[in-house]
């Protein structure tokens, strides 16, 4: 299967997960009154991510043919996602600043005059169209490590947390050994010996990324196991499965929520330091940062590369901490149960 | 003769869903020195936050909307806060119902009750540290010099409400607050406690405001009642009147809902209903969802407090010369 | 309190050879010396002169105990680690060790300064934010922070370095110079820079703490004794949170080697993160193995100290 086909059906799954997702936190009251006051506290912000969702989306949904503008008959065998056909303007062949009709270096006439929003870089691409196919390459950062980091966490943090003795013993001998080497040590010895490459570096990152999350799991585990209701079902002789199925997962969700939404501005941050060091993922807004970096000492200076990226991640994590930083508070038990 | 302390028209207000709720309403009482009032209710009662309102400590966001509060007849709600501060814990004293959580972790209570004694007095450490020693002897702390160094994950529950009530009292204040002093404790601890209190009520003549939902406590230590329902004050009496003759529908209900009180094999009663919160009060007497002798009156109007006899007062419609039905 | 001293110690050092085993499988097993030895010759070296290049750097074992119990690159690894042998760079063959005791002097000269001056200057913040919660003060403190953690380092770094060097010139864009006399004008703007990029973080952090201290029973009792807002929270407050205080102090160290590293690299300053920066470019296994291990053991010494340090920080543990 092709790679733009896969990601396709991907898309339409997480669209359909989506949904999903959205009844079940509908039926549960507490769930939707949170989700409902996080609406009220940090309804712009919330709009933000959900415009960056939707470009990313849009990026995700690719396929091959259909018009082109200009010469550029590689492009039709190509498949070329939705914002891909967006941005049809021809290639310039350098630099040249943002709605210029010529180009920076040279002053040539462009080809496609003022139809550069912000400007094009080095290689005469446009910038506003890889700052915005950047926002796919974080979205996908943030979701495939974050896909192997919770599972991880979870089956290690419940485990050694509900079962205690020797597996909580090797648990936490293992998140003790992996927390006591810098993470970007750690992740940058991961990419040596792994080599570079997408999955490499979230792989990498899920690494040193699941220990956080692991240890609070652990720790609540240890605390919900105490409770009269677990200590009653186990008494009545309920499985240990259905125990942690019903009961303990459930309590820990919006830890992982949390988890979640603050752990992914860390990981888009250190993807741009990755890249810095030239072992980040392709496309990303940090290896644009990485490219750009000494336009600015430039005379005259280049700053719409470097602006653009830069902003276009200042933008989504800001959105991203606001709402975490809220969901944090919304999310606190001791608000999710009322008490007198 | 004034009063140790006179609480007048106290009302105080939080925010809620649909602008400002009150959660107290009204509330007043006077107490003599030497003497011991016991303000009792349920939980939601307000009575918690009448004790913080005399003390001015009413948590925020909410606020005293009017009132006022005089200790020994000087006003308190006018004072500015620096001036407040210098009355609380030296002519006000509070101890909280937590002993647990109540006293800093990290200092050890020979350290904190001598706090309590520096911030009001200008006295060497050295000094401070002996009345300490002195006040931990007097509060029944055994092996009181020793004492002083602990810390308070140390000490027993019961030791530290006697450290509490030792750093209440080391300013030798005109008013004490005990807000459910024994409730965190153990029932043989609590009989200990309320021995203690009485003991050291009688030596120096502080009066005392005793916030409790335990009756039992009442016929302790109070020389008067005033109960709380629902933010107001509903009746009033000297503690033997009360608990022998109640005459308010609610008091009368938890009376009877006593189990010490019931012959064996009786059935406890119980008042139908639960206590409605602020946003939820009746228009009309609070209690007259729950009342069995509500009449039209009761829903319609609030009842004001009218004086039963000397040193007794309730408000309840039922209870007036010209009760209507 | 000396078991506590004793068992925490001993976890520390079973940790450690963790932390070699670790760097073991991934610098030698997923990464095998057949291939470290092509990276360096090129892929097209031929056979002999790979095995050579091994025997050279030492790697012509068999990598694991059971295949040769004697002569093995396993045993081989934790004999010369522990020892602190480091042997030399796979790419230019300079003792690592000495490369090290170079390096150490001016990324001291950031990172020292940078730790002291980054805590004083976050906890007085934080305090300062939790002293007016609940304000406009603390709503516009809380948003700061948040923008703060949003940028990141790289352009806090690029963008300090254009304003405030090249537009307005008060220092050095780059370049180092260890003279005592003269090395404060080099390594402000760097530490000024580290230090800003972190103060959103630890000040939403400290705040945090600050203000859940403040809402708890001792602080109410403290306010009925008739003490005033500052007392309560410098005496009361800030005494209570030391114990997560020093565990964010212990987690802002990783942050230490990660800002001088960039913070290297940007302003040519030649410490230990430039070390690893080099080593990362020209694949420097050998290098980048002695480095994580050196900068972990740090961090798991730093640990322990911060364990002991609750003993004394807190009375509850003190007296177990």
């Amino acid at each position: 299967m092709e790679a733009y086909v896969f990601s396709n059906l991907l898309v339409a799954a997480l669209v359909v997960g989506g949904v999903v997702l959205a009844r079940v936190v509908r039926r549960d009251r507490l769930w939707s009154e949170a989700m409902g006051e996080l609406w009220r506290r940090r309804r712009g912000s919330i709009l933000v991510v959900a415009a960056f969702v939707s470009i990313g989306l849009l990026d995700s949904v690719a396929w091959k043919g259909g018009s082109v503008v200009g010469d550029d008959l590689l492009a039709s065998h190509e498949a070329r996602t939705v914002v891909d056909r967006i941005f049809q303007g021809a290639k310039e062949s350098s630099y040249s600043a943002p709605l210029a009709s010529e180009s920076f270096y040279g002053g040539e006439a462009l080809a496609d005059p003022g139809g550069h929003w912000l400007g094009t870089d080095l290689l005469g691409r446009d910038v506003l169209h890889r700052a915005l196919k950047g926002v796919r390459v974080a979205l996908l950062i943030g979701g495939l490590t974050s896909a192997i980091a919770i599972p991880l966490a979870l089956l290690m943090g419940v485990g050694a947390g509900y079962f205690g003795g020797r597996f909580d013993d090797f648990v936490f001998f293992v998140m003790s050994t992996l927390a006591s080497i810098p993470s970007l040590l750690l992740l940058i010895a991961l990419i040596m010996a792994l080599g570079r490459g997408t999955w490499q570096v979230c792989l990498a990152l899920g690494i040193t990324g699941w220990v956080g999350l692991c240890r609070v799991t652990r720790g609540e585990t240890m605390k919900l196991r105490e409770l009269d209701y677990v200590q009653a079902s186990l008494a009545l002789g309920v499985s240990h499965a259905r125990i942690i199925v019903r009961h303990i997962l459930p309590n820990l969700m919006h830890l992982v929520v949390i988890t979640l939404v603050l752990l992914f501005s860390q990981l888009v941050l250190s993807e741009a330091i990755l890249a810095y060091l030239g072992i980040g993922v392709s496309g990303s807004w940090g290896e644009m940062i990485n490219q750009a970096r000494n336009e600015l000492s430039r005379e005259p200076i280049i700053w719409w590369n470097i602006s653009a990226a830069a902003a276009a991640m200042f933008t989504l994590l800001l959105a991203v901490n606001y709402v975490g930083d809220a969901l944090r508070d919304v999310l606190d038990p001791r608000t999710l149960r009322e008490t007198t | 003769m004034t009063a140790a302390i006179e609480v007048e028209g106290l009302s105080v207000s939080f925010p809620g869903p649909d602008g400002r709720q009150r959660v107290l309403e009204d509330v007043g009482f006077r107490i003599a020195a030497g003497e011991v009032l016991a303000l009792v209710g349920e939980s939601g009662s307000g009575k918690s936050i009448t004790a913080l309102a005399c003390m001015r400590l009413v948590p925020k966001p909410g606020r005293i909307d009017t009132g006022r509060v005089a200790l020994e007849g000087r006003e308190l709600l006018p004072l500015s806060v620096p001036e407040m501060r210098s009355v609380r814990g030296a002519g006000l004293s509070m101890i909280f119902q937590e002993p647990m959580t109540s006293l800093s972790p990290v200092v050890t209570v020979g350290d904190q009750v001598a706090e309590a004694i520096l911030l009001h007095e200008s006295v060497s450490k050295r000094a401070a540290r002996e009345r300490v020693v002195a006040l931990f002897e007097s509060v029944g702390i055994p092996d009181a010099a020793a004492r002083t160094n602990a810390y308070p994950h140390q000490l027993s529950g019961g030791l530290k409400q006697r450290v509490m009530i030792a750093m209440a009292l080391s300013t030798r204040p005109r008013v004490l607050i005990a807000d459910e002093p024994t409730t965190a404790l153990d029932v043989t601890i609590q009989a200990q406690i309320l021995e203690l209190m009485r003991d050291l009520q009688r030596e120096t003549g502080t009066a005392i405001l005793l916030i409790t939902h335990d009756l039992g406590i009442v016929n302790e230590l109070a020389d008067r009642v005033a109960v709380m329902y629902a933010g107001k004050i509903v009746e009033r009496a000297p503690r033997r009147a009360l608990l022998s003759d109640p005459r308010h529908p609610y008091t009368q209900g938890l009376l009877r809902s006593i189990p010490a009180l019931a012959r064996p094999g009786e059935r406890l009663e119980e008042i139908p209903g639960v206590v409605p919160a602020p946003d939820d009060w009746p228009a009309g007497c609070r209690f007259s969802t729950r009342c069995a002798i509500a009449f039209d009156r009761c829903r319609a109007e609030v009842p004001a407090e009218r004086a039963l006899g000397p040193d007794r007062s309730s408000a309840c419609f039922a209870l007036e010369p010209e009760a209507g039905s | 309190m000396l078991a506590y001293v004793i068992r925490r110690l001993l976890y520390g050092g079973a940790v450690v050879l963790g932390v070699l085993g670790v760097l073991f499988v991934l610098f030698f097993q997923v990464a095998s010396p057949d291939d470290i030895a092509r990276r360096a010759l090129g892929e097209k070296a031929r056979a002999d002169a790979i095995e050579q290049w091994k025997v050279n750097h030492g790697y012509d074992r068999p990598l694991w105990p059971w295949q040769d119990f004697d002569d093995n690159l396993f045993f081989h690894h934790y004999a010369t680690m522990l020892s602190f042998d480091f042997g030399r760079s796979d790419v230019d063959d300079t003792p690592i060790a000495r490369r090290i005791r170079e390096g150490a002097g001016p990324s001291l000269s950031l990172t020292m300064p940078m730790f002291v001056m980054s805590l004083v200057v976050t906890i007085v913040l934080g305090l300062f934010v939790a002293f007016f919660r609940e304000t406009y003060i603390d709503t516009a403190g809380v948003f700061l922070c948040v923008l703060g953690m949003s940028i990141s380092i790289l352009l806090y770094i690029i963008g300090g370095q254009f304003l405030i060097g090249k537009l307005l010139r008060w220092f050095p864009i780059s370049g180092f110079d260890g003279d005592p006399s003269v090395i404060a004008r080099f390594i402000a703007l760097p530490v000024l820079i580290g230090i800003l990029s972190n103060v959103g973080s630890n000040v939403r952090f400290y705040r945090t703490v600050f203000v859940e201290e403040t809402g708890r029973e001792y602080v109410r009792t403290a306010r009925a004794k008739g003490a005033g807002e500052m007392r309560v929270m410098m005496r009361h407050v800030l005494r209570n949170s030391l114990i997560p205080i020093l565990t964010q102090v212990v987690l802002a160290i990783p942050f230490l080697f990660t800002g001088s590293l960039l913070l290297e690299s940007f302003f040519g300053i030649p410490g230990l993160g430039s070390l690893m920066i080099d080593a990362i470019n020209q694949n420097d296994f050998a290098t980048m193995r002695v480095m994580v291990f050196v900068l972990s053991l740090l961090f798991i010494g730093g640990q322990i100290a911060t364990d002991l340090s609750y003993a004394l920080a807190d009375p509850r543990v003190r007296l177990e």
